[in-house]
Order: C-alpha cells, then structure tokens, then sequence
C-alpha cells in the first residue's frame, strides 16, 4: 500500500468500459456481436487530438498501466516505471490509452463474459482472436475517442506484435511504433513453450473441458505449471543468478552461488521445496492463477502462435511494411532468450528494406525478457529522448 | 559547423538517401537533412552517442561495423559514408566493397599516416606518432588500421574503384594549393568520394 502517493504517479485511477455494439469480424471468420473494452487514460488529450499514446499490453497485462486504483494498492500498474508525470511516457504531455484486450480477463469482453447467444458464459466457445483481431477492436476504440491518429503506439513483446499490426494495418492513424524485446513472429521453441502451457491448463482435471466454472472449481494447477513454465522463459540465466544468489558463510561471492539459495538452508532429501527458485516459481505461479482465467491464458498463448504479418505477403516481412508511413522504433535486451536480440533484428532488416525510418537499439540487460518492463536505465534515457522528439513534434 | 561537412555536403544529392557508417553523435546527418532534406540513417555502437542521435531525431541503428553490413540491401542507398573511421575497423577491404554494394556512391574520409609530421615523428623519435590530432598510445588505439593517401590511391586501383573527387586538406579540414601539390606528404585529412563504375565527369 502507498502511504502517499509518489510526485509522478498519475495517481488514483479508475478503469472505465467501452461497449460496442458494431459486430466484430475476426480473422477466423468468426463474429463477435457486442463486446466490450476495459480502458484506463492518463493525461488530458490536446484540442487537436494529436497527443495520444496508446499502450498495447503483452501477454498478461491489462488496461491497469499505471497508477492505483486505491490508497489499498500494493502495487502500481503493470508499467507505472515507464508511465506518469516526467516519466519516458510522460503525461504531463501525451493523452495515454491503455486496455485490456479482448479475450482478456480483467472486464474486457472474454471466456468469463456471458455469450449473448446462450445466456451463459462463453468459455472455450469464446473465437480465437488474433493480433489483428485486437488491432481492429483498438481502431474502433480510437474513432470513439476520437483519435484520428496516435502519436505513438508501443508494447512490448505480445504488445509489440499489436504495434507491428498497428504500423501495417492502419498506417495513417500511427506517427510511431514503438515495438519491444519483439520478434517478427514466434520460432517454434516458443511455440513449444506454449504448448507445454496449454497442456498444462487442458491436462488439469478440474479443466473440464473449458467449462469448469459449471463444476465450481479452476483448473489451478495446470495455470500455475503454465505460468511457471511461462516465467522461467521471461527471466535469465543471469537474472535469476543474481535474484536467488546471496554470499553465504560457504560461498564466500555471491557469482559463485548460481542462484542456489536454499529456502531452509539446508538440503531436505526429499522431493519439497529445496532450492528458493522453486519457492519463488510456486509463488508466482499460485498468484497468478488466482487472477488470471485459464481460457484466456489459451487463447492469449495462441495469438501469440499465430502471429506472422509476412503470411499475407509471401513470408517477406518487408513487403508487409509497404505501406507503413510512421517511424519506427525497436528495442531488444541482451539477455531475452525468449525474443534474443537477433529476432528483433529481422524486423530492422525488413524495415530497412522496405526504406522505413528505423532506429533500434541493442541494451545491454541481464534482466531477460522482462527488460522492457524495468526500469534499465541506459532504455529509460532511450525511451526518454525519443519521445521528447515526438513530444516536441506534436507541440508544433 | 565542422569544416569536413562543408566539404562533403557537396557531393550530396538534395533528397537523396544518406547511410552514415559510426555516424556519431549524428551532426553530419542533422546537418544533410536540415540543408539537403536527405533521409538518412546513421549506425553506431556508443550509447551516448545514440542518445545524441535520437535527441536531433536522426534515425541510428545500433551496430557493430565489424560485424558485416548484411541486413543492407544492395544500391539501397545513394551515398554511404564513412567519415574518420575507416583506421579502425578490422577490415577495411571488405567494409569499402560493402558501402559499394550499398551505396551508388560512397565518401571516406580517413588521417593520413603519410603526412609529413608522422613521418618524422617516427624518423626522428623512433616511435608512434602520439599528437593532439590522434592522441592514443600504439597498444590502445583504436585506430589499427592507418594509410597514407598514397596506399588509398593504390587499393582504389587495384579493386577497380573509380575516384570521382579526392580532397586533401590539413587537420582544420582547410584546403590549399600547396596540399594540393604534395597530398600524400601534407595533408592530414583525406577525403576520398568514389564509386564503381563510375562514368566520370558527372
């Protein structure tokens, strides 16, 4: 809980619902009749309407960016380091919309809503919805806005997808894409991961088909193995050398312990909990599946998949950007093994040979995958100076 | 504004696409687009000067020339630049062949190793050269690859490149008749616009 609120937090936010009633057409062929969009904005959108941002979520993030929700929070949004007064995202000068995307589980429209067809909720009768799916449904939410154009659009990994789409699918409406620790589109060892994480959560015998809320339970185990699995793939080598790691009266330097902190400090020579990672894993892991629905968790997984602009475009990326007229640019993190530097490059290379205006920066992080969420300095000052450029842009 | 600029920015074609090769704090592509209106990207490695970069809105790649330039297009630009680095990339050969595959016109400027004040400071003190100008001991320099004008004449030749200008000046970028005369022995800077298959007189 914050006892005050610091100076540059946006403070004490609250969401608010978007409901449309224009049918959907998804990708899949499928339709959605009506849905909603949970939606968060910080800062005050200018007269011109030229000053927005809009925040594309990853894989887990919700419209809950930044801020507190109460004096009650323990924590801020998922990206309150990058977003606030004097922040690299700053809103004391930009209008910042972020949401929660469809399929999601945090009140945007998703397996746990009620499926008007059936009066009851969706579960895995819910479509499979896709990146451009998503990007679609943030368009409309733009026009009710009011926005014509974004001054920017940025996500990281599963959000820097959005942002690709976003640069091809609607180049008039984007000054800037800004894309995070992202790749072109998934390898198949990251669909594998995935996969191991929906068998996780289909495997679990309270899963019940998608349906277990019919039987009062959740499949708890199967979303905590995928999130652990998940998890694993988000941090380093070094990262979690460094987070589970502590000098000790045997090893004298913390380098040499490998991250093998013990959580009793000894061995239990049993099949428990020995090592602190696992303790650390068994939390998350049980954390997040009480708030996170595991239809979602599948469906948010196969967007991922699916993802691949270059499909419609004989597998040339830079044929997709054609008609892409923003700047671009791309961050990678030296330690994400997930999307390691060299995917985020393919997309730099597409970009140049489409004759985009790209910048890309290669950060030196030990924090893996989840670099684009922390506060690495060398990135802030990036992300800083970059948007001072379209900050001043917008201004004239 | 730097007086190498002066004298690059003449080869520039208004509206043309400029790569910037270790741009730098990216001076010389503010510079082009404000008074050429070229679209230019700029690749470098330093941190801070990226940041210098992105601050004048120039676009920067961060990347290592040493590393190959193969997520560039053939003839995807019209000039490529290389200003004071060509001494200390790891291969200068295969970097000139890259920009001319890149480029449809390339620009090296590099220090003249044949100038007269280093060779005398090696005549005469029987050691590296160490000056204001390039002020690094031999052991942690980067500049690992020096020639003089005399040895870039000889390897444009030699991989059939064609010199479209050479400019020679002294370590203030100035021009004279005198350096003119005796380039390899005077100059301190060389400034080299060249291509292949270049149709002279253009």
């Amino acid at each position: 809980m914050p006892d005050f609120l610091p100076e540059d937090s946006v403070g004490i936010v609250s969401p608010q619902r978007f409901h449309f009633d224009e049918p959907l057409s998804l990708r899949s062929g499928k339709v959605i009749k009506t849905y909603d969009l949970m939606v968060e904005t910080y800062g005050e959108l200018n007269a011109e309407k030229s000053n927005a941002i809009l925040i594309c979520p990853a894989l887990s993030g919700d419209h809950h960016a930044a801020g507190y929700h109460s004096m009650d929070d323990k924590k801020p949004g998922w990206w309150d380091v990058c977003i606030g007064p004097g922040k690299p995202i700053d809103t004391n000068h930009f209008f910042v919309v972020s949401l929660n995307n469809l399929g999601g589980c945090a009140g945007s429209t998703g397996p746990a809503s009620i499926n008007p067809d059936t009066g009851t909720w969706y579960g895995p009768d819910f479509p499979v919805v896709t990146v451009r799916d998503w990007v679609n449904s943030q368009a409309r939410l733009a026009d009710r806005l009011g926005i014509q154009q974004w001054a920017a659009v940025i996500g990281g990994s599963l959000g820097g997808m959005q942002v690709m789409r976003w640069s091809i699918s609607y180049p008039e409406r984007v000054r800037h894409a800004i894309m995070l620790a992202v790749a072109p589109k998934l390898s198949a060892q990251n669909i594998a991961f995935n996969e191991v994480a929906r068998q996780s959560i289909t495997g679990d015998p309270d899963f019940h088909a998608g349906r277990y809320r019919d039987h009062g339970v959740i499949p708890k185990k199967g979303l905590m193995l995928a999130r652990m699995v998940g998890h694993i793939t988000y941090l380093s080598d070094s990262a979690m050398r460094e987070k589970f790691g502590k000098a000790t009266q045997e090893i004298k330097e913390a380098s040499l312990n490998l991250g093998r902190d013990l959580r009793a400090g000894k061995l239990s020579f049993g099949f428990d909990v020995d090592f602190q990672v696992e303790s650390y894993l068994h939390y998350q892991g049980e954390r997040f599946s009480e708030t996170f629905d595991a239809n979602s968790y599948l469906l948010m997984t196969k967007a991922l998949d699916y993802f691949d602009p270059s499909v419609d475009y004989d597998g040339d990326l830079s044929k997709a950007f054609a008609k892409s007229d923003c700047r671009f640019l791309l961050v990678s993190y030296s330690t994400d093994w997930r999307f390691p530097p060299e995917r985020t490059q393919e997309i730099v290379t597409a970009l140049l040979k489409a004759g985009k205006q790209v910048s890309y920066l290669d950060i030196e992080a030990d924090e893996g995958h989840d670099a684009f969420l922390l506060p690495v300095p060398r990135y802030m000052q990036a992300m800083t100076t970059y948007l001072n450029r379209v900050k001043q842009e917008v201004a004239n | 504004m730097r007086a190498d600029l002066e004298i690059i920015q003449k080869w520039i074609k208004p509206g043309s696409r400029v790569l910037d090769l270790g741009c730098g704090d990216g001076s010389l592509l503010a510079y082009l687009r404000d008074n050429k209106h070229t679209i230019g990207i700029g690749l470098e490695i330093d941190n801070q000067k990226i940041d210098a970069c992105l601050h004048k809105g120039i676009d920067v790649i961060q990347q290592d020339l040493n590393k190959g330039l193969g997520n560039f297009e053939t003839h995807s630009f019209d000039t490529v630049l290389l200003t004071q680095t060509l001494q200390a990339v790891h291969y200068p050969d295969l970097l000139v062949e890259e920009m001319l595959r890149i480029g449809k016109n390339c620009i090296v400027t590099f220090p003249n190793f044949g100038n007269w004040k280093s060779r005398a400071y090696i005549a005469f003190k029987g050691r590296m050269p160490v000056s204001n100008f390039m002020p690094y001991q031999w052991y942690d320099t980067p500049n690992i690859h020096f020639c003089t004008v005399r040895d870039f004449d000889d390897f444009c030749r030699a991989k059939n490149i064609d010199v479209i200008t050479r400019t020679v000046v002294d370590n203030k970028h100035r021009d004279s008749a005198i350096i003119r005369a005796f380039p390899n022995l005077l100059s301190e800077i060389a400034i080299y616009h060249f291509a292949r298959g270049h149709q002279g007189g253009k």
